[in-house]
């Protein structure tokens, strides 16, 4: 039982972070309809914002968070604008392979910037761990989790309250109405990229702070694509959601079926069996939009 | 110069090469591609076979993206599948290689209908992404099997032999690999001249109209990854007799991308392209490798660039063509071609 709990916490604890990147993705592909593969690398790049930050120019944590923030938003500012907008309105292939060949770009530039190796991150949070009843979270699991909810309820306000935040939904409701009632979609579409690139920064820096660092970091941006199918592509509610239940089903997978299995590696597969499971019934996840195409 | 194309039949006009330029160019290449082992080093030859095995994949991978409009992340799983399939059947019941490599096209062709079926429903960025689902899940597979796959450390497989001869040289698989090469894009070429190629195309351009024309919509996209599969099986089985090991680190997503690059660069919907593209994205980083090993001599620790340099080089190239010239190589080709139809005069 207490097994179950602690894998259960610790699930959420992942899926509270898969939440916070999933929520870049789906921002973007509300906006401008592109299924961004750069997620990941756009996390990585944020992390080492903050490492050179912290590192480098000694700046304390928060400090070190506003720069990497704001870097991160420079980035995704110019992906927009280069490399996207020229692509407007092309086939999914077309915007797919963008987004891959950025991540690639991005990849190799890190490596030439901070060296392929792996780093471990500043300490950032107090060492000692959070206890919840009979479960107990490492410090460096639980904290992350926090910043990732306060992050997720800052975008929520945002959408919610601010003016910004509305023109960006009525652009994704339908852009020519929103158009035509004065809304600068270029404007809303680089907006979105920056948020994407934020969020991922901030994702990058709380998963950099749990496990170190590397160009490799980008890795962890594949395992968002169940998280966004099951909640559906275009729901940052589904985001939520969805994190989190594959953030349990990854941990729940892991613990119980990694010792029966000789190889191991369940707990990387395990999500994407669901993912195609859910394609099958459910193609747009639990929030999407429902497509009514009749073939 | 040619200052007229004038077919005075139906068969002139459907010719698959219609000029007499193209068909002498075309013994000219295979007359090229004939002597070539004789005369080039091993590097060469073993870069020519690398690129003949990816070229056979990069065209199944063109005829289910660039003809059917199909996106697939997963190409390389099939790949796997077709290479796994032939090892397991050379090692337990020593098929010859000309059985074991259809085999293994046959089993990678099963693997895409089961993958094909969701295609009938979810389209575009979400077929992607369960194409994606399918790689990590069958790499998993080839890693996690061991009863049959070998797990990490894979199997090794003996070289391919006819009564009297082995391929066991690079030299001697060259042919192997070109010939299989010469008679897959031939047939690929030919496929968009029937019935089923000219469905390919019309459900790649319009689904609901090529319904209503009477193509039938599910058999026409599982037929497409059928043969997609199929394709990049035999190139799988070729790869498994070419390097005589097969391990699950033979087929990672990093290799869906690079054939979905290659098929990028080439011209998505080209067959000369997908070659063009498969030659160029397979000699880039390797270009890339002899330049920094000239610069290693002036400069010292000028090889450690070269990994990250390759990452960027590969990226520039998929989104430069993207922007610049999305329709590939193959269109760079025929501007190419027009020019000289009328050189020496103007247009």
């Amino acid at each position: 039982m207490e097994y179950l709990l602690q894998l259960l916490a610790s699930g959420v604890v992942t899926g509270g972070i898969y939440a916070l990147i999933a929520i870049g993705f789906v921002v973007v592909y509300k906006a401008t309809g592109v299924i961004n593969f750069a997620t990941g690398e756009l996390m990585m790049l944020g992390a080492f914002f903050a490492w050179t930050a912290m590192t480098a120019a000694a700046l304390p944590f928060a400090a070190a968070l506003l720069a990497a923030v704001a870097c991160s938003a420079l980035v995704g500012a110019a992906v927009e604008r280069v490399v996207l907008r020229p692509l407007l309105g092309q086939r999914a292939i077309a915007v797919i392979m963008v987004t891959i060949g950025l991540s690639s770009i991005f990849k190799g530039l890190a490596q030439i910037a901070w060296s392929g190796e792996y780093r471990s991150f500043p300490d950032i949070f107090p060492r000692r761990p959070v206890i919840l009843g009979p479960v107990v979270l490492p410090s460096r699991q639980a904290y992350p989790f926090l910043i990732a909810l306060a992050a997720i309820a800052l975008l929520w306000a945002l959408f919610r309250f601010t003016r910004t935040g509305t023109a960006m939904r009525a652009t994704t409701d339908d852009q020519a109405t929103a158009f035509g009632m004065g809304i600068d979609i270029r404007r809303v579409f680089s907006l979105s990229w920056i948020l994407a690139a934020v969020t991922a920064a901030l994702a990058g820096i709380v998963i950099g702070a749990i496990g170190g660092i590397s160009p490799q970091l980008g890795a962890v941006g594949l395992r968002i694509f169940p998280v966004v199918i099951l909640g559906g592509l275009d729901s940052i509610g589904g985001a939520l959601v969805g994190g989190v239940v594959m953030g349990i089903l990854e941990n729940l997978a892991g613990g119980y079926l990694d010792p029966l299995l000789p190889g191991g590696g369940v707990k990387e597969v395990a999500p994407f069996a669901a993912l195609v499971l859910i394609l099958m019934v459910r193609p747009y996840g639990l929030f999407g939009t429902r497509d009514i195409e009749r073939l | 110069m040619r200052i007229g194309d004038y077919k005075e039949s139906y068969a002139a006009d459907e010719a698959l090469f219609r000029t007499p330029t193209a068909r002498a160019w075309l013994l000219v290449l295979l007359a090229a591609l004939a002597v070539f082992p004789f005369l080039a080093g091993d590097y060469l030859l073993y870069l020519a076979n690398l690129v003949g095995v990816l070229a056979i994949g990069a065209l199944g991978l063109n005829i289910l993206t660039g003809y059917t409009g199909q996106i697939s992340l997963g190409h390389a799983a099939f790949m796997g599948v077709g290479a796994y399939a032939t090892a397991v059947l050379a090692t337990r019941l020593s098929l010859p290689f000309w059985l074991s490599v259809p085999a293994g096209g046959a089993a990678a062709c099963l693997a895409g209908a089961v993958v094909g079926v969701p295609s009938l429903r979810i389209k575009g960025l979400y077929l992607a992404i369960a194409t994606l689902a399918a790689q990590v899940i069958f790499e998993w597979v080839f890693t996690n099997w061991t009863g049959l796959t070998g797990g990490i450390r894979g199997l090794n497989v003996a070289p391919a032999r006819l009564p009297g001869f082995r391929f066991d040289t690079d030299r001697r698989i060259y042919f192997l690999i070109q010939g299989v090469l010469a008679l897959h894009a031939y047939g690929a070429a030919n496929l968009f001249r029937t019935r089923v190629g000219r469905a390919f195309v019309a459900v790649r351009d319009r689904d609901l109209s090529a319904e209503l024309m009477g193509v039938n919509l599910f058999r026409t996209k599982i037929l497409a990854f059928m043969v997609s599969s199929y394709y990049a099986g035999i190139a799988g089985g070729l790869w498994v007799y070419f390097t005589k090991v097969v391990t699950p680190e033979n087929f990672p997503l990093s290799l869906s991308i690079q054939y979905l690059a290659m098929i990028i660069v080439g011209g998505l919907g080209s067959i000369p392209g997908t070659l063009l593209g498969t030659v160029f994205v397979t000699l880039v980083p390797e270009g890339l490798r002899s330049l920094t090993q000239v610069a290693q001599a002036v400069a010292p620790g000028a090889m450690a660039w070269f990994y990250p340099m390759r990452d960027i080089v590969f990226g520039a190239m998929i989104v430069g063509f993207l922007v610049f010239e999305p329709h590939g190589l193959a269109e760079v080709w025929n501007r190419i071609r027009r020019f000289f139809a009328l050189w020496p005069f103007p247009k």
